[in-house]
């Protein structure tokens, strides 16, 4: 037995080492070929063209960028930090809708049971690029024109050009309040720790919910009126009627808003079926069960069944989250300035560098979704608990 | 809607191309156009008389004229020519990969692009960046756009030329960029936008292609140059020479009084030695070019010279109506201006 399994061994690794060789000879052919062909064709190779002046406008920036100063690199991190923005937004409010409804989809109640499955059934049987199109196209159109936008009351402006809503100035004192926002979601999540491990212990738990509603949507205000109170009022920037537009405030631009509400409700609606999976793998038992020491249908599928459910909804879940970030990049359709729309089209266009502005936007992505993936595998892991 | 995903495509396949394809041009354009048995050209798809099948899906267009006239000096079949539509974003690497021989896509010569990415032999068409308002707006001038919203088609000089011309005057604009021009006229027509900016001889067909086009007007002003060039790729002078004599041949022509519909007659009367040059009666020049003596003759037969060319795709006969304007010949106040064959 010995001795006829050594030369296998051998053998196999005599396979692998020859398979490592020809990939990288590939890899050195393919590189080798492409720097031959680009300095034949007079392009600098290398990343120095993201060091030069852009010279174009984007629609949406989170960081300051003006076209006279900007250079190929900035417009780099505004389409970066948008489709981040956009990813993960939609990533929340798909996991929020998709768990509302694959829940829905095992209720007791017939119409919420029917809502959801039809629900599921058009929105998934739908191309993602028609939905975008619908939501972007038709929605809009369907809303007031620039010259007699909607009032909400409030300050608040809708039309075709966007949702317009008053920003709070928050340079200066200004920004405590967005800080005490932060520290309240903080504390929010301490107090929750705080009641799994009282509840773990079996002593008796604080109430958590009031306190966080509090803590979180109370502190922004309350840090504004005291801030008010010490003479330092939080200026508010309300939007307003301009030559052709509504100006000023906070503009959610159709664009953005078309590509989270579309993303958002289609992955939703292959969450929940993710999410019904995961409840119907959990052996019927374990809800009689948990009826039986008296919890109630909320009790039992928060504290027995989706814990128990999550090992089977994570991994497919995690696919979803990837999915949700790669198709952010159909906002090129609907013209809302993501990395692919910045990066691949514009600067591509005007720079020419081809092979590496594919290389790094194709990186860029590869690290969006490892760095999703090794946080959802982090999360599994602690779901799946130890092996038993 | 069409090529949605044209960027990254085009990008794709420049990666693999490059990446992947073994020594693939080991000769000149011209051998390679003529041992395929036909002209590779790159056009807009989109463009009303520049480059726009028909009803018939006959393709027509200034453009697809460039490149009929080219097929017709090589081959003296104007019809030996495949047409691949390009968006602007993935036209420079269709070029450089070698899928099309020629651009002919109303693509704006700029010394950036010519010395990163390709040749631009000669301008066919001199044209500027203007703008399309709704006329209810009431707008004369370009001024008046000050804090409007303006709709273009990206990855083209007018995001830049826009970005410059408003910058400079102190003036502020918001912009939202499309991959293709239809969504960006869509989203203008459809309120999104108060302004829709592309070059002006596009203007008139995008024009055409809204609802009601009585309700747009196209403003006076033009804020930049924009000289149209076809695109050919670098280190091939023989192919460049011969994009280049293509257009000059049909400006000479024009010139010389030799149009489409006289080119035989003339030909057997062959009467002054400039016309004799052209027709191939005298010398043997197309054969410098790597073609026949009688190159320009099949131009002027199968294609026509330049104003035919301009009068049949883009003048008053046509729904267009653009003037001749900076693209009169040299002799009637244009700029268009031939070099002599001789």
């Amino acid at each position: 037995m010995v001795e006829s399994r050594t030369p296998l061994r051998w053998r196999a690794w005599a396979l692998q080492a020859l398979l490592v060789l020809v990939v990288a000879a590939l890899v050195y052919a393919a590189a080798a070929n492409a720097a031959q062909k680009l300095a034949k064709q007079g392009i600098v190779a290398g990343f120095g063209f993201l060091g030069r002046g852009a010279g174009f406008d984007i629609g949406q920036h989170l960081i300051p960028y003006a076209a006279a100063t900007a250079t190929y690199l900035d417009a780099f991190w505004v389409g970066l930090l948008n489709t981040l923005l956009v990813s993960a937004l939609a990533i929340g409010l798909a996991t929020l809708i998709g768990f509302t409804l694959g829940i829905a989809r095992r209720a007791p109640n017939v119409l919420a049971r029917t809502l959801a499955a039809t629900y599921v059934e058009t929105i998934r049987n739908v191309p993602l690029l028609l939905q975008l199109l619908v939501w972007y196209v038709a929605v809009r159109k369907a809303l007031p024109g620039p010259a007699d936008p909607a009032h909400l009351g409030s300050g608040a402006f809708l039309s075709q050009r966007g949702l317009f809503l008053p920003r709070p100035d928050l340079s200066g004192w200004g920004w405590l309040v967005p800080g005490a926002v932060g520290v309240g979601i903080l504390a929010t999540l301490v107090l929750v720790r705080l009641r799994r491990r009282a509840v773990e212990a079996g002593r008796r738990p604080l109430p958590v919910l009031v306190p966080g509603i509090v803590l979180v949507v109370g502190s922004g205000p309350l840090v504004g009126i005291g801030l008010a109170l010490a003479g330092h009022p939080v200026a508010i920037a309300w939007p307003a009627r301009g030559p052709y537009d509504i100006e000023g405030g906070l503009a959610i631009l159709p664009e953005f808003a078309a590509l989270l509400i579309g993303l958002s409700v289609y992955s939703a609606a292959f969450i929940a079926e993710i999410v019904r999976a995961g409840l119907d793998s959990v052996a019927r038992g374990q809800g009689e069960a948990a009826a039986a020491l008296a919890l109630s249908r909320g009790q039992a599928l928060r504290l027995v069944i989706l814990p128990q459910a999550l090992r089977v909804i994570v991994p497919p879940l995690t696919s979803q989250y990837l999915n949700i970030t790669k198709n952010s990049s159909l906002a090129v359709l609907i013209g809302y300035p993501d990395l692919v729309h910045v990066f691949m089209g514009t600067v591509l266009n005007q720079t020419n560098q081809a092979v590496e502005v594919v290389a790094l936007t194709m990186a860029v992505y590869l690290t969006i979704s490892l760095v999703t993936a090794f946080a959802m595998n982090r999360y599994n892991a602690r779901v799946v608990g130890p092996a038993r | 809607m069409r090529i949605p995903f044209a960027p990254l495509l085009g990008a794709a396949v420049l990666t693999v191309l490059t990446l992947a394809a073994p020594q693939a041009r080991a000769e000149g354009t011209l051998a390679q156009v003529k041992a395929r048995g036909h002209l590779v050209c790159g056009v807009s798809g989109g463009v009303a008389g520049f480059s726009m099948p028909d009803g018939q899906g006959r393709w027509r267009g200034l453009d697809v004229d460039f490149c009929r006239a080219l097929a017709a000096a090589i081959f003296d079949d104007p019809e030996r020519v495949r047409f691949i539509p390009q968006s602007s974003a993935a036209r420079f690497t269709a070029l450089q990969s070698g899928e099309i021989d020629v651009l002919a896509r109303n693509t704006t010569w700029t010394l950036s692009r010519d010395t990163a990415a390709m040749n631009f032999p000669v301008i066919t068409f001199y044209d500027g960046q203007g703008f399309l308002v709704r006329k209810a707006l009431g707008i004369t001038s370009v001024k008046q756009l000050d804090r409007a919203t303006v709709c273009l088609q990206q990855g083209t000089t007018t995001e830049l030329n826009l970005a410059d011309w408003f910058r400079t005057r102190g003036l502020s604009y918001r912009v939202v960029t499309f991959a293709n021009s239809e969504q960006a006229l869509g989203a203008y027509e459809s309120g999104r936008c108060d302004a829709y900016s592309t070059d002006k001889s596009s203007l008139y067909g995008e024009r055409l292609k809204t609802a009601r086009p009585d309700d747009h007007v196209i403003l006076d002003e033009a804020i930049s140059k924009e000289p149209f060039a076809p695109g050919v790729r670098q280190g091939d002078d023989q192919w460049r020479d011969l994009v280049a004599w293509t257009h000059y041949a049909m400006i000479d022509a024009e010139e010389a009084g030799i149009t489409q519909a006289n080119v035989v007659a003339l030909r057997k009367e062959g009467l002054s030695p400039d016309v004799r040059r052209i027709l191939g009666l005298e010398g043997r020049y197309g054969e410098g070019l790597g073609l026949t003596v009688d190159w320009a003759d099949r131009i002027v037969r199968h294609v026509g010279n330049y104003g035919d060319a301009f009068a049949r795709n883009l003048g008053e006969g046509t729904p267009l109506k653009i003037p001749r304007g900076l693209n009169a010949l040299w002799t009637q106040g244009g700029l268009q201006y031939g070099p002599p064959i001789r």
